[in-house]
């Protein structure tokens, strides 16, 4: 609370020297002690806690990582190796650095639909959640930067799918491209300014935290009622010791997850691939971005038209970054005055849907556009004869069975140069649930968010935090059903 | 709960993630060898008797064409690895010295600045059967042996996908180049019979039976389990398609090729199962510490999560939330 007083007490002669002069420990003390915190957090809460943990795990495995990594093409496989080889714990530090990046991206997600579901951008803390956007943009690029590094297949062509994208962009892409790479191509060069960023970005994100956390004290914490604290002796308890054992407890489960993965199933979450050496001259066969960055990868591949004089390829990167920038302007397009979802019936199933979506985009990202749905294939794959008629032109004719295509064919004259091939039955497939996902991720910010917020009627809320987490709760009949049972 | 379903939100998203990842390919599904693998699980070991055939097969059969540069003769001697002897530490092992000594590798520069060739030690790494990848090349019909070092690491399937593989071309008798679909090959024809479009044909529920002929292009062979596509030497339904693809690996295993020094009969299913078992060692030689590791590791933050609890419910027990 920017209002409330300051509780420290300065108590041995030191602390009041150093209180004098540098205030430091009264800073730590109003940030993480004494500071009022919502009595009715709950686990969906603690993953801003588990995000400094994340934080604070990739960047101290990461620079001892980068003690033993060699950042030359010829040498930056074998030394990934070497350092999960022969580096004392490297395979250790190794596995949990990569594994954290998976870890880092799944708390922050849910972190975000947290935020989402709360209301935690509306005022006064659109700074907070636009800061929180910097933070995600930045994990995004440091993680594309880093999965460069182990120079493997993946690694390599990835890294050229996506810096790709920048030669999309009109006029100035083919310079962009070649400025962000340092050549015409992928080479030494690229990967070392790769290292180089990768090692610079997460500095910046601990920045950006720090502006997050001071943007989250000013107003407070959000809490699941969305009602401000009006009181701060009944709506708040000090931050420790109950939410530092409450977060604490919650870590610790998170980090028993981290360490299954990292024992026992350590490359289950990246692709086998990478750990082939990267080869310009061969091209996997599927290239996929990494668990977290499939939604945006469906979003851009969704897109196969033109629109005006936009072509398919910039309108896919446009609809990509736009997935993300749209983020930024959230608070202002949430037109409702009720921040959390419990008291928003309509909006609450709107979200869920939106959070099913963004689930289905990854599956779609995972998938190969053109191949059926299951269970959604409608007609039978034909065969068409392509073949030259007697007048010398291009003919073809079509065929269920393999039999006839083949009498037909033998029933032609030789220089008929007959060939056979495959038409594809008519089928719903990953390439439509793709554009049906896109359509409806950006109408859930653009259409349905603003429109909602004036059409919708919300649920009573309480009257104050303090009231709602009294039993049985005074506003018990006019909460919904699903709150209820929480 | 609430924190229940917060967990189960996580499972399912990683699930999801996961199988994910599993999408993909027209070769058939890698299958482990009858029994499993021992060193599977979070509670699996390697058996050190398979390790030893593992290697002895690599070196007999492999070693002539595929390198394994990332490994020293050390790595044999150490805990978990196929030499292994608590007796000694690896670089002293007997054992491995007599290996490493066998071959002979440039060691630097002689007083005069000459190459100089000696007999290996223990930290020196693996002997390259080619000096260079371009010698690799050449030496192969211009296909380059991949390096085995991390070979089970880099493939979907792992150790399953290298059995399969080795054990899985066809065993055809009158073979003269054209396989006939049905009939001279089971094999392949069996199983999944996931084809070109297999994953389309699974939609449909129906299964086709392969009628056709697969032509093998001079210097490849074909198996079902490479992934590939055979489409341009398949004389049939080109809707219907054998799994599988072609390389430029013969079948190598014979049976009895490798004199196992423990007795063992050597069928092509045992050496195929051995061999594999050493290259999922050799990804990995440290895999043992890391799951030996992982369970303490567990299991002190299970206890730390219970006691966090308790301290969470003690502290919290006043207050209305």
């Amino acid at each position: 609370m920017s209002d409330h007083q300051s509780t420290y007490n300065p108590q041995t002669g030191f602390e009041k020297w150093l209180d004098a002069r540098l205030p430091i420990i009264r800073l730590g003390y109003d940030s993480f002690v004494g500071f009022p915190t919502p009595k009715n957090l709950n686990y969906w809460y603690t993953f801003g806690g588990i995000l400094a943990v994340c934080l604070a795990t990739q960047i101290l495995t990461g620079v001892v990582l980068a003690m033993h990594y060699t950042a030359t093409v010829d040498q930056a496989f074998a030394s990934v190796e070497r350092i999960m080889r022969d580096v004392p714990y490297g395979w250790l530090l190794r596995y949990i650095h990569a594994v954290g990046a998976s870890m880092f991206f799944l708390a922050v997600y849910v972190h975000m639909f947290r935020g989402l579901y709360y209301g935690s951008y509306k005022e006064p803390r659109e700074v907070l959640w636009i800061l929180g956007c910097v933070i995600f943009l930045l994990m995004m690029a440091t993680a594309f930067l880093g999965y460069m590094l182990p120079w493997g297949q993946m690694s390599l062509h990835g890294a050229n799918v996506i810096v790709g994208l920048f030669g999309a962009i009109p006029i100035v892409g083919d310079a962009l491209k070649t400025w962000l790479l340092g050549g015409p191509a992928i080479g030494n060069q690229t990967l070392q300014r790769f290292f180089s960023l990768h090692y610079l970005l997460p500095f910046m994100i601990a920045g950006v935290v720090i502006l997050h956390i001071w943007a989250l004290h000013v107003p407070g914490n959000n809490n699941p009622t969305g009602v401000e604290v009006k009181d701060v002796k009944k709506d708040t308890v000090p931050f420790h010791p109950y939410y530092t054992v409450k977060d604490g407890f919650a870590i610790v489960v998170f980090l028993i997850i981290f360490a299954a993965f990292v024992f026992y199933a350590p490359n289950v979450l990246g692709h086998a691939d990478n750990y082939i050496e990267a080869n310009p001259l061969v091209t996997p066969a599927h290239i996929v971005p990494e668990w977290y960055l499939l939604p945006f990868y469906a979003i851009l591949r969704a897109i196969t038209f033109d629109l005006g004089p936009i072509d398919a390829k910039l309108l896919g990167v446009i609809a990509m970054f736009g997935s993300i920038a749209v983020l930024f302007f959230l608070p202002w397009l949430d037109t409702s005055k009720v921040k959390s979802l419990r008291y928003r019936p309509v909006a609450r199933q709107f979200f869920f849907g939106f959070v099913a979506c963004t689930l289905i985009l990854g599956w779609c990202g995972a998938s190969n556009p053109d191949d059926p749905l299951p269970f959604m294939k409608l007609g039978q794959d034909r065969l068409v004869v392509d073949y030259v008629d007697t007048n010398g032109q291009p003919a073809s004719s079509l065929y269920s069975e393999y039999e006839e295509a083949e009498a037909f064919i033998g029933g032609l004259p030789a220089d008929a140069n007959a060939s056979i091939g495959i038409r594809k039955g008519a089928a719903i497939r990953f390439i439509h649930l793709a554009q049906l996902m896109t359509l409806y991720y950006f109408a859930y910010f653009l259409f349905i968010l603003p429109w909602l917020g004036l059409s919708e009627r919300p649920a009573r809320e309480p009257d104050s935090i303090h009231k709602a987490v009294l039993k049985p709760a005074d506003g018990a009949k006019s909460m919904p059903a699903a709150v209820a049972a929480e | 709960m609430t924190f229940t379903r917060l967990l189960s939100v996580a499972a399912i998203s990683l699930g999801l993630v996961a199988s994910a990842h599993a999408a993909g390919g027209s070769e058939k599904h890698p299958h482990p060898p009858e029994g499993g693998w021992t060193f599977e699980g979070p509670l699996g070991e390697f058996d050190q008797g398979a390790l030893q055939r593992g290697y002895q097969v690599y070196t007999t059969v492999c070693a002539s064409c595929h390198s394994m540069k990332l490994l020293s003769y050390r790595n044999l001697g150490e805990k978990g690895g196929p030499f292994y002897s608590p007796d000694y530490p690896a670089n002293q092992n007997p054992l491995v010295k007599a290996i490493a000594a066998e071959n002979e590798i440039l060691g630097g520069l002689d007083d005069f600045g000459d190459p100089l060739y000696r007999a290996a030690t223990p930290a020196d790494r693996f002997k390259s059967p080619y000096p260079n990848d371009v010698a690799a090349r050449a030496a192969n019909g211009g296909a380059l042996p991949p390096d085995f070092s991390a070979l089970v690491k880099a493939r979907p399937g792992g150790a399953s996908y290298i059995y399969s593989l080795l054990s899985g071309y066809p065993d055809d008798p009158e073979y003269d180049g054209i396989f006939e679909f049905p009939g001279t090959f089971e094999a392949a024809a069996d199983g999944h019979g996931d084809g070109e479009h297999g994953d389309e044909a699974h939609a449909d529920g129906d299964k086709h039976e392969l009628h056709g002929k697969l032509e093998q292009p001079l210097g490849q062979y074909y198996n079902p389990y490479m992934p590939g596509d055979v489409t341009p030497q398949w004389q049939g339904d080109p809707r219907h398609v054998p799994p599988g693809g072609f390389l430029a690996m013969p079948p190598v295993l014979i049976e009895g090729i490798v004199d196992y020094m423990d007795g063992t009969p050597a069928t092509v299913d045992q050496m195929a199962a051995d061999v594999a078992t050493f290259l999922a060692w050799a990804s990995e030689p440290k895999q043992g510490n890391r799951k030996s590791a992982g369970l303490k590791v567990i299991a002190f933050l299970t206890v730390f999560a219970v006691l966090l609890w308790l301290s969470y419910h003690q502290i919290w027990r006043n207050v209305e939330h």
